[in-house]
């Protein structure tokens, strides 16, 4: 997250040791901290993420999260593909991405500590659900023998002890069968975990209590599972390696703060888009994996004028969407790659006829169906590009899940002012990270109230395509009265709009269009980190800023004339960009694609970027960028930029989202096992 | 509808306040022209705003119509216009929203987005323009055509059933269905019944495409012996057709034995009332079962059902939207500083962290 602290390296003087919290005690309190909860799908990682994120932020660290869960709602319980993991880095010095390798791991079955374990410092702690490691469990995590047995632990601190009985013990007093008992199995280990680094319970009591409003049974039974977790830290320290350990507060900018998602800070700044022109908002979404959640967000937010319309289909959801902006409305519609390329034919009728629209990609692994709940930056091409005919459209893309609501907001003003389509990337890891951020006061942001045209504007003679110094064509709502007019998507005359196929009318249309997105107004390309020149500039944009800014600041300190600089503006670029590159002897392109944002770079600007690339559907790691930016200094020619391969030590693991379809009861292999709760009758349940 | 009303200035329009400056590119002859004047002389009398009225079109020759009507008007892509319509509806309701369509745009790339409007009950009409034909694409077999159809696309005959698209809209959850055909007098009754009606109001309108498919309607709809082969509907009234002076009087009657509609011959009568005799069926447009028999009745051994077939109002998708949003931002506060600052905030003062 952006403050004005000063950002420390990430890692400790002493760096063979690491900042576990195992060693905790011996040492002095680390400065940061990653934990990761891993357990099977169904074991409630995801929430018992969220909630000691809450708490952490509560407790006044920054910190950066990384869900990462399988694309099946219920995959079989206890399958190396059905690993659900929630990976939080957490510190009292700045935060910037959601760690390397956990210092902390907790494994909630064999699945979730197979997929995990080679992530893990060595040195660190992994906390054990023995309960879970039955017979037909190891199998299903293809274990030859009991990994608590047969030493293959003996590099790491391990506390392994039977939470599943603990949990049954502590609910019993409420009179739920084991099957309910262990659904609170993930509140035991929050508990413990809150016990670890010295937290307060009572948020999440209150969260507990306001969820289980209406089953004051259930929460009283979380509650008492939380409580039983906390007090066993306090046992467990006497005689294992558990430490307690305190992270002071970050420094942080003074001001008012909450935790955000990526997903949230587009809704919350698509409505302040809205408010800032003035305008009421019209959503037209379809289910997408990782976008639905902006629908979620913004069907909850109706106060706000805000309509939302769950389409038939993407195609309808942009149409109805354009069709609202015709009427007068600030539309928006939001998918992900495979609805981004549905709603193409319709962003090429939003670009003829000149209407506002926003469009949200949150992009994800590619393509076709791809890797739904994976991240990858791989829509550029498609939203710079993907349409027929020459059909410009500013590109925005969010850095951050803070960033992202400047990002929104940023969509909002371009499309107003500009009478155009405006596609706003995110990813799937913005979409559902976490992280503190500075609550905005909305007074800060400039209005830019939408403008309609309420009387002819040729003398009295209407000419609906006649343009305004920027280019835009006047924004006439039906129901005005003596304006009536034609649109479509049919080339239109210069000014009149009605249909006119001439070539030179062609040209001057296609001209017209070109020019309004290229001479878009938008910021001069700032430097992230470092000089205005230097040997090597690395150029990000999107969710990469955390780990590229993180790199890059370890080889300054090693003296090296490195500069980060984040493009938020991919279409247009920023005017100044190619001088500013020009100014480095190299230009690195880090992305998660093949190099798409490179190939814009060098056409546009003729300057030679190398690319790295990862497209292993994971971020990319510090380490991974600290190494790729060495390559320009250890004197060897030629090896600079190329592919990072998969990281074992990263989420999703190595074994996790694969399926070789030799376990019997995956999903579309063994009959009815798509229905939850028939094929696992023992599963444990998300709270 | 010859009821007067008082003269109001400003909806008082002749036909030619419906005309635009724009050349009509159809082919000479086409049933389209007819259409159109019958909208354009259908507008006034439903004392209609040109500035409060929008026809929405996707793609094809029907779909040009928004470019001859002098009210606002978007012209989309392939048969999407009914999602466009919907987002016009939901951000403003009080617009006079006319969505034109055909054969082609409506029941082939656009089926699904027609099935969901009619479904969602929005407040317009839609005027489906038949003609079994893609004219645009030069003469390829449409969805509607009928099995055997010879065309560039199919030579040797087309060998797909077709679909029935009032049979489509009563599926779909229609509560408004008629049918009229191009140069029929009674085509403006339909539209003004279809106006008056508070939801989607779908309409078949049978058009001859004289280039690609001409005449294929030919059987019902030319004026030789309309009246043995039109049953022009009426809620109320007896379904009647034919006279005395070609094959007599006719009507359809309901067998209980097969549960479906039978033709029969109604005796002439001084008195006018053998009908009943018959036991032909009364027309009630809110019979959801009636207009699906209609519907589904073979032409040939049965007339062509024609008017109003089915006309049942329920609650509009806008109303229910507006209703939701209404009762979901009661007492609700709209701050947007509020709202940002929502959920568990904690200050920072300085360098410490000071949860709230």
């Amino acid at each position: 997250m952006a403050t004005q602290a000063a950002e420390k390296p990430a890692q400790p003087a002493n760096p063979g040791a690491g900042p576990s919290a195992a060693n905790a005690r011996a040492e002095a309190s680390p400065d940061a901290v990653v934990v990761r909860f891993a357990g099977d799908s169904g074991d409630g990682m995801q929430l018992t993420g969220g909630q000691f994120t809450l708490s952490t932020a509560l407790a006044g660290n920054d910190l950066a999260t990384f869900p990462d869960f399988p694309a099946e709602i219920r995959a079989p319980q206890g399958t190396l593909f059905g690993v659900s993991a929630f990976q939080i880095n957490f510190g009292s010095r700045q935060i910037s991405t959601a760690g390397d390798a956990p210092d902390v791991l907790v494994a909630m079955n064999p699945a979730a500590l197979k997929v995990n374990l080679e992530a893990l410092k060595p040195g660190g702690l992994v906390i054990i659900d023995t309960g879970e490691f039955t017979k037909r469990n190891l199998d299903k995590a293809k274990y030859t023998s009991n990994p608590l047995e047969d030493g293959s632990l003996a590099r790491w601190d391990v506390l392994a002890f039977d939470i599943s009985a603990l949990t049954i013990q502590a609910v019993k007093p409420f009179g739920l069968g084991n099957k309910d008992a262990l659904r609170s199995k993930n509140m035991w280990t929050l508990g413990l975990a809150l016990w670890m680094f010295d937290r307060d319970r009572q948020p999440i009591v209150d969260w507990l209590n306001a969820k289980f409003r209406k089953k004051p049974e259930i929460a009283a039974a979380n509650i008492a599972a939380l409580d039983a977790g906390h007090a066993y830290g306090e046992t467990a320290e006497l005689s294992g390696p558990l430490r307690k350990t305190f992270l002071p507060p970050a420094v942080q900018e003074p001001g008012l703060y909450r935790t955000v998602t990526g997903a949230e800070a587009i809704s919350l700044g698509l409505v302040a888009g809205a408010q800032l022109a003035e305008l009421p908002m019209f959503f037209g979404g379809y289910p997408i994996t990782p976008a639905s959640a902006i629908l979620h967000h913004l069907a909850r937010l109706k106060e706000f004028g805000v309509t939302t319309f769950q389409a038939e289909d993407e195609i309808a959801a942009i149409c109805a969407a354009i069709g609202a902006a015709y009427a007068g409305q600030l539309g928006v519609t939001s998918s992900s790659g495979p609805g981004i390329a549905l709603k193409g034919e319709a962003m090429g009728l939003a670009i003829m006829v000149e209407l506002p629209l926003v469009i949200v990609n949150s992009q994800r692994g590619g393509p076709s169906t791809g890797l739904p709940t994976k991240t990858e930056q791989s829509d550029l091409y498609q939203a710079v590009y993907g349409r027929n005919g020459d059909a410009p459209m500013p590109v925005v893309a969010a850095r951050s899940p803070g960033d992202a609501f400047d990002c929104a907001i940023e969509a909002c003003r371009l499309a107003t002012r500009y009478m155009t389509p405006v596609m706003l990337l995110t990813d799937g890891y913005i979409a559902n990270a976490a992280e503190p951020w500075k609550v905005p006061d909305p007074e800060d942001y400039a209005p830019f109230p939408a403008r309609f045209l309420e009387a002819p504007n040729a003398g009295d003679q209407l000419l609906p395509y006649k343009r305004n110094a920027d280019g835009a064509r006047p924004w006439i709502k039906p129901g005005t009265p003596g304006l009536m007019h034609r649109i479509g998507g049919i080339e239109k005359h210069v000014e009149t709009g009605n249909i006119d196929y001439s070539p030179a009318n062609h040209q001057l249309m296609t001209d017209a269009r070109q020019s309004k997105i290229s001479g878009v107004e938008i910021p001069l390309q700032e430097v992230a980190v470092g000089e205005q020149t230097g040997e090597l500039a690395v150029v990000g944009w999107g969710s990469t800023y955390g780990p590229i800014r993180q790199a890059v600041r370890r080889w300054r300190e090693k003296g090296r004339a490195v500069s980060h600089i984040h493009v938020r503006h991919i279409w247009p670029l920023p005017a100044n960009l190619g001088e500013l590159l020009a100014g480095f002897d190299n230009v690195l392109v880090p992305e998660m694609n093949t190099g798409q944002f490179k190939t814009v770079l060098r056409d546009q600007l003729l300057v030679d970027a190398q690319s790295l690339t990862k497209t292993s559907g994971q971020p990319f790691q510090i380490a991974e960028l600290e190494t790729a930016i060495g390559k320009y200094f250890d004197g060897i020619e030629g090896n600079e930029g190329g592919e990072v391969p998969p990281n074992s030590q990263q989420l999703p693991g190595r074994e996790q989202g694969h399926d070789d379809g030799t376990q019997p009861d995956a999903p579309f292999h063994g009959a009815g096992s798509a229905l939850p709760g028939e094929a696992n009758p023992n599963k444990a349940v998300n709270q | 509808m010859n009821e007067m009303t008082p003269p109001n200035a400003a909806t008082a329009t002749t036909l030619k306040d419906w005309e635009t400056d724009q050349e009509v590119r159809w082919c000479p002859g086409c049933g389209d022209y007819a259409i159109l004047k019958a909208v354009q002389r259908t507008l006034p009398q439903l004392r209609a705003d040109p500035a409060n009225t929008v026809f929405v079109s996707g793609i094809g020759c029907s779909s040009r119509f928004p470019y001859y009507i002098e009210s606002y008007g978007f012209h989309t892509i392939h048969g999407r216009a009914p999602a466009f319509a919907t987002g016009i509806k939901l951000a403003n309701p009080e617009l006079d929203v006319w969505m034109v369509t055909g054969d082609g745009d409506g029941l082939s790339i656009g089926g699904n987005h027609l099935m969901h409007i009619l479904r969602r009950n929005v407040n317009l009409q839609i005027l489906l323009f038949n003609n079994e034909i893609y004219g645009l694409t030069k003469g390829q077999y449409s969805p509607t055509s009928r099995v055997g159809t010879t065309t560039p696309s199919t030579p040797l005959g087309s060998v797909d059933a077709p679909a029935n698209p009032c049979a489509f809209a009563l599926g779909a959850g229609a509560r408004f269905v008629a049918r009229g055909f191009d140069v029929s007098k009674n085509l403006p009754d339909v539209l003004v019944a279809a106006h008056a009606h508070q939801g989607a109001a779908f309409i078949e309108i049978f058009q001859n495409c004289v280039v690609y498919n001409k005449d294929v309607f030919e059987a019902f709809a030319s004026p030789k012996g309309a009246e043995d082969r039109q049953l022009w509907l009426t809620h109320g009234e007896p379904m009647l057709f034919g006279s005395e002076k070609s094959c007599g009087i006719k009507g359809l009657r309901l067998d209980p034995e097969s549960f479906s509609l039978k033709v029969v011959e109604v005796p002439p009568s001084d008195s006018g009332a053998d009908w009943q005799a018959a036991g032909v069926l009364v027309h009630n447009a809110r019979n959801r079962t009636l207009a699906h028999m209609l519907v589904e009745m073979p032409f040939g051994a049965f007339p062509m059902a024609l008017g109003v077939i089915y006309d049942h109002p329920a609650a509009t998708f806008e109303a229910g939207i507006i209703a939701e949003r209404a009762k979901a931002s009661e007492g609700k506060d709209s701050s947007l500083a509020r709202l940002l600052a929502k959920g568990q905030t904690w200050t920072v003062s300085g360098t410490a962290a000071d949860p709230i």
